[in-house]
């Protein structure tokens, strides 16, 4: 029983591992030989036409990101102090509760939401949209991890701050802040990482483009409205690229989680004890 | 450490009581960080600004609500609580009925589940009980790496490797030998409900087992030497001991895990079919709450399909908020405040 018992649990991780081995092994496989230079630089070309790339794509969707970073990544640090350093009550909880919420909202719904207050009322789908429907999926996870961070900053050290003369304020944002900026930031990267891939709230918020796009109130395309619109076409040369596209993605991603892992492992705790 | 760089200007200073002389270039070092005089004004606009933010989360959520109540009355008024016991779902003649979705929802749902909740419980078991230790982190990392791939990827995967799969070998075998239940007649599409059930469990494997593991590693040491000391083999151990104690924390992940499943959109929209009709079959395409969304709300033209789809995501809205709030509770009652991460 006790073997058979250990057999079933290496089984089970054998079968977990099987298809994240596959995922990989495809992506590295099919996508590796598709990315080229032109793939990297070049818009997408016109059904039937070979060639072409996604380079408006990974640009729209780092632009998509920027504009998400700016409005999520200053509110969800604001709102992960507030818990810390003022939320030890009842009404913490209350927002504490309401954060957890929000990260279990399905991302599809957050879409409709930036739909109703950036779309509709510019007239359009627009690039704005989209960053804002990714900013209030980074909010929450951004909160909770800033407010984990800075709970692991010690007591002592604000009041050493606070007997120093320093005025509440400096304290939290030049003392316990900076103590733990390393364990924030990854925070935010992993917030980041979670978000960078989404393609559901992008679908009627940034929409996509076929083009190049700058500005924020225009459709913008992203690499992961591209992987796609691609993967449901019925072309061998769009399955093609929506490979490459997932492999560059992905690529992205891990090396983000990669790095803050790292970083964590190596940083976090230093910094903050 | 943050304490010692702190203090250094204070103990490595001159003591100004005892030193007169020195008090002066003393203060002079204390000067960037004394700022008196209006550090209570300060103070308050910080206040104000932070409890902003704080709010801010309050706002959004309460902004979720708000939108998706708004925008659903059409659809509630014409079709009042039947709109989720209706079948016929038909653009042209302005008829809506969500049932083949709800139905799409919850059995894709549980059919990952069905899938999942073994595996992720065995692999939690393997990387808290049983592996030797230096496997333990990377084993730990690696089922959590599952969860930081993007689910249109999954969706790819799924279309070109996952459904030719079930179309050439699975779904002929299930048919030839478990074709009798019912549950595995038709043709072999490989598209449909047993793709998008296969394709969610190994999505919801990562999030169960990453919960579970926080709440086996939140049962007490002694436990386990207890239970070794009456003579029990480890599997008697890890049974007794440990699942035992951890069952309820075990059942939140599980929750845990059916709340990503029931929002989860662009894999399954990828391979479920998108169909909206009811079939015993899993071979059979089916539809989700979710899918719909993702397909139609950015062409749906007129106010009451609009309305409609926005009502479709105000119910998994709703149901995904209670689903999540049971496991969060039941995930708390293990660990006991130590906080239950829903998303990795």
């Amino acid at each position: 029983m006790n073997s058979l018992a250990t057999c079933l649990a290496a089984t089970a991780v054998f079968l977990v591992l099987l298809p994240l081995a596959a995922i990989f092994a495809y992506l590295v496989y099919k996508g590796f030989g598709s990315i080229n230079w032109a793939f990297l630089t070049q818009t997408p070309k016109p059904v039937g036409e070979p060639g072409g790339g996604m380079a408006n794509a990974i640009a729209g969707s780092v632009y998509i990101l920027l504009i998400a970073s700016t409005f999520g990544v200053p509110l969800g640090i604001g709102a992960g102090i507030y818990l810390s350093e003022y939320g030890r009550n009842q009404f913490g909880n209350v927002i504490r509760f309401t954060a957890d919420v929000l990260n279990g909202v399905p991302s599809i719904i957050i879409g409709i939401v930036a739909y109703g207050l950036v779309v509709l009322s510019q007239g359009h789908f627009s690039a704005l949209a989209g960053g804002v429907a990714l900013a209030i999926m980074m909010i929450p996870t951004i909160t909770r991890a800033t407010e984990e961070m800075l709970l692991l900053v010690p007591i002592a050290v604000r009041e050493a701050a606070y007997g120093l003369g320093v005025s509440k304020w400096r304290t939290t944002l030049s003392i316990t802040l900076r103590t733990a900026t390393s364990g924030v930031i990854t925070g935010v990267m992993l917030a980041f990482a979670r978000v960078a891939g989404e393609t559901a709230p992008l679908l009627f918020t940034a929409f996509g483009n076929q083009y190049w796009n700058w500005k924020m109130d225009q459709p913008t395309a992203a690499l992961s409205l591209q992987i796609f619109s691609y993967a449901i076409s019925p072309f061998d040369e769009w399955h093609r690229q929506a490979w490459a596209g997932a492999l560059i993605l992905i690529i992205l991603i891990v090396f983000s989680v990669t790095a803050v892992r790292i970083a964590a492992s190596r940083g976090m705790l230093k910094g903050a004890s | 450490m943050a304490n010692r760089a702190l203090g250094a200007p204070g103990l490595g200073g001159p003591q100004p009581l005892t030193k007169p002389g020195l008090a002066a270039s003393s203060q002079a070092r204390y000067q960037p960080l004394l700022k008196a005089g209006d550090s209570h004004l300060a103070d308050r606009f910080f206040f104000i600004a932070i409890l902003g933010c704080g709010l801010s989360v309050l706002a959004l959520v309460g902004l979720i609500v708000y939108e998706l109540i708004t925008k659903s009355a059409l659809s509630w008024h014409a079709f009042g609580l039947k709109f989720f016991f209706r079948s016929d779902w038909d653009p042209v003649n302005n008829q809506f009925g969500a049932l083949p979705f709800v139905y799409g929802t919850i059995v894709s749902s549980i059919l990952a589940l069905i899938l999942a909740v073994p595996l992720a419980v065995g692999v939690a078991v393997f990387i808290t009980e049983m592996s030797p230790r230096w496997l333990r982190n990377p084993l730990a990392f690696i089922t959590e790496l599952l969860a930081a791939i993007p689910s249109v990827i999954y969706g790819l995967w799924a279309i070109f490797v996952l459904v030719p799969l079930l179309r050439q070998y699975v779904q002929p075998g299930l048919a030839r030998y478990f074709g009798w239940t019912g549950l595995f007649e038709g043709p072999p599409y490989g598209i449909g409900m047993l793709a998008a059930g296969i394709i969610l469990a190994i999505m919801v494997v990562p999030i169960i087992s990453s919960i579970t593991r926080e709440v086996m590693t939140a049962v007490p040491q002694q436990q386990r030497e207890a239970v070794f000391a009456l003579g029990a083999t480890r599997w008697e151990m890890i049974r007794t001991g440990v699942l035992r104690n951890a069952r309820a924390g075990i059942l939140g992940g599980v929750i845990l895990g059916l709340g990503r499943a029931l929002g989860e959109t662009m894999a399954v929209t990828m391979v479920i079919g998108n169909r909206p009709e009811i079939a015993k079959s899993l071979f059979a395409p089916g539809y989700t709450m979710a899918s719909v969304i993702a397909n139609e709300f950015s062409e749906a033209t007129g106010d009451l399909y609009l309305s409609s789809l926005i009502e479709v995501g105000l119910a998994l809205f709703i149901v995904t908020i209670i689903v999540n709030m049971v496991a969060q509770f039941l995930v708390w009652t293990v660990t006991r405040g130590m906080p239950a991460r829903s998303n990795a």
